[in-house]
């Protein structure tokens, strides 16, 4: 998606100065359209990363960001000294590679699943059902959770007349990366599935007439004309999932996250949202969001420089 | 061409599979449904399996009564409104003049979007900002600072990239403007997008609670998911239902039903309005997927 943009942003503007002036004087009315939009991201976008320097500076409320001293790295240190640091780190990675791990596959598997139903009716069926989670607010989903998780709730009177005694899912430490991860395959798997659906579709009929020729089997066309149809598809979304596993949703976290299960449901999104914006200490949750940020962007960079070494997929 | 046994056998597998993640899928979400219209204790004893039982519609009528639930529905209508509309206008203002070929300057001005999408100021500084333009407590605050979609910009861009360029020139030589052309010939031809950025955006705001979380303090501002997120999470029902019912059992019981029907009540419009909508949906996500 992005690299066609950035294979054009790389060919050099060859226009001749005066013919370029020319041209921004024809279509001022463009230049004037788009003026509000960038101006919009400067205040809200671009400032903000200006304004990061607090996590730098001891933020005093009468100076505002600009007047307050500088300290240099003192708040990251008391970050990375502080009893939370490596509870955070684990968690929010956990809660990332668990969810990659499990949350990544099942959709593609979910889509070659669908691509293989021959009746429409049928294929429409499961689509409209699977794709319906997704719109359902954050809010009513944990709702939901809490609901059919509960000790009394639906999911332990299953277990009940299976002979497993009661779970406390939504309480519990030991469960709380497990019901995250598998009801958010719940809620996003059919959603996600769509992609790779648009992409199996644009794969060549006549490559699976010839492997049928050659006597391939259902299962031996998908894994060898469905699978590496769809393979810069995969890559793309991989480097994209990757690029926020240090930001793992926060909303949903947030919404789970209960003094019971502290231990293994704060992540340092949370920890910014309690400090910071609770908290009021600005300065310190600022550094630990660009600690988060810095993180992110380099996994991203990391990834997608693999990514095109070894299969000549990427970003940019 | 006949197929093989193995085929056929994949074939059955294959409708299992798909069976058992639709029922999956489909079963919590019915179950709630039943629930919603079921006696509460007769959920608590573990009776209900698909149909409600003792249908009722009391905890409707208790949902209905709750001025919160007003409030919510009051404020999330007008910030899903406002919103999208505004959200559409400027996605549109920045995606039009960037779907230009002659339009210098759009690489440059692409990267400084799509920049964003990777690297954010990150959630203090950009509270202290919209706390210093004083927007706290104001439905700016809800609207304004998530305004634009980067990733819904390119797919409306490469929706008016596929709109032949003769077209424009054509009109270019009748003596249309630039605006001219993206009002009256530009804009009508690209409803199906402009249905998808509707609803894409729509969405987002019915269902959106965080910047409403950390910018408003003013119950009377509340959009209906910090309602529920009061109801269902934090467990604050027991306080606002009206205690009409004279035992504590009884009140527990009231509590429960309302959950599951303030959960239906709450979703309805959206799953209601979503199978008439889908293809659009779908479209949406394939533009913004295989082009861009």
């Amino acid at each position: 998606m992005v690299e066609n943009r950035i294979e054009q942003a790389k060919k050099p503007l060859k226009a001749p100065p005066k013919r370029r002036w020319n041209g921004v004087k024809r279509n001022w009315d463009l230049y004037l359209l788009i003026l509000p939009v960038v101006i919009y991201f400067l205040i809200f976008k671009y400032y903000p990363m200006y304004g990061v320097q607090i996590a730098f500076k001891d933020f005093i409320a009468a100076e505002g960001i600009w007047g307050s001293p500088w300290v240099g790295w003192e708040h990251f240190i008391r970050f990375f000294e502080s009893f939370y640091f490596e509870r955070l780190i684990g968690n929010t990675i956990g809660l990332s590679l668990y969810n990659l791990v499990i949350g990544f596959p099942i959709p593609i598997i979910l889509a070659l699943l669908i691509n293989e139903i021959r009746y429409k009716k049928a294929k429409g069926f499961v689509q409209t059902v699977t794709y319906a989670p997704h719109f359902l607010s954050t809010v009513v989903v944990v709702g939901m959770l809490f609901l059919l998780l509960s000790p009394n709730g639906l999911v332990n009177q299953i277990l009940g007349l299976l002979g497993i005694s009661e779970i406390a899912f939504m309480t519990s430490p030991e469960w709380f990366k497990t019901t995250y991860v598998f009801s958010d395959v719940w809620q996003q798997m059919g959603w996600s599935s769509i992609i790779y659906l648009a992409a199996l579709a644009g794969i060549d009929p006549q490559l699976h007439e010839a492997a049928k020729i050659d006597g391939a089997s259902r299962l031996r066309r998908i894994w060898h004309v469905n699978l590496p149809g769809i393979r810069s598809t995969i890559i793309i979304l991989l480097i994209l999932q990757t690029g926020s596993i240090v930001s793992v949703g926060f909303e949903k976290v947030f919404l789970m996250q209960n003094q019971l299960n502290m231990e293994a449901s704060d992540v340092i999104a949370t920890h910014i949202y309690r400090t910071g914006i609770a908290g009021a200490q600005y300065s310190y949750s600022a550094a630990i969001g660009l600690f988060e940020s810095a993180i992110n962007f380099f996994i991203l960079i990391f990834v997608n420089y693999t990514a095109k070494k070894t299969s000549q997929t990427s970003l940019w | 061409m006949k197929q093989s046994t193995g085929d056929r056998f994949f074939g059955i597998a294959v409708y299992m599979c798909v069976a058992l993640i639709t029922l999956i899928v489909l079963y919590p979400l019915v179950y709630v449904l039943s629930a919603s219209f079921s006696d509460p204790a007769a959920i608590l004893r573990g009776e209900l399996w698909l149909f409600p039982i003792d249908p009722t519609i009391e905890s409707y009528k208790s949902v209905f009564q709750n001025e919160d639930v007003w409030i919510g529905f009051r404020n999330t209508f007008l910030y899903t409104t406002l919103g999208t509309a505004f959200n559409l206008l400027l996605s549109i203002m920045v995606a039009y003049p960037l779907s230009r070929k002659d339009f210098y300057g759009r690489n440059v001005l692409t990267i400084f979007l799509v920049f964003t999408m990777f690297f954010s100021g990150g959630m203090v500084p950009t509270y202290l900002l919209v706390r210093d333009l004083g927007m706290l407590n104001t439905i700016w605050a809800v609207i304004v600072p998530g305004a634009v979609s980067v990733y819904n910009v390119v797919i409306i861009r490469t929706f008016f990239q596929n709109i032949p360029n003769e077209l424009r020139e054509s009109a270019e030589l009748d003596g249309c403007s630039n605006i001219q052309y993206l009002i009256k010939i530009l804009l009508p031809l690209s409803k199906p997008v402009i249905a998808v950025m509707v609803l894409f955006y729509g969405v987002g705001q019915w269902n959106a609670f965080f910047d409403a979380l950390i910018y408003l303090t003013d119950r009377n501002l509340f959009p209906l998911q910090l309602f529920l997120r009061e109801m269902l999470i934090q467990d604050q029902l027991s306080e606002m239902v009206q205690v009409s019912d004279s035992t504590l059992d009884n009140h527990a019981l009231t509590v429960e039903g309302l959950k599951y029907a303030v959960v239906v009540v709450a979703s309805l419009p959206m799953l209601v309005l979503y199978p008439f909508l889908q293809r659009f949906f779908v479209k949406g996500v394939m533009i913004g997927s295989i082009k861009g």
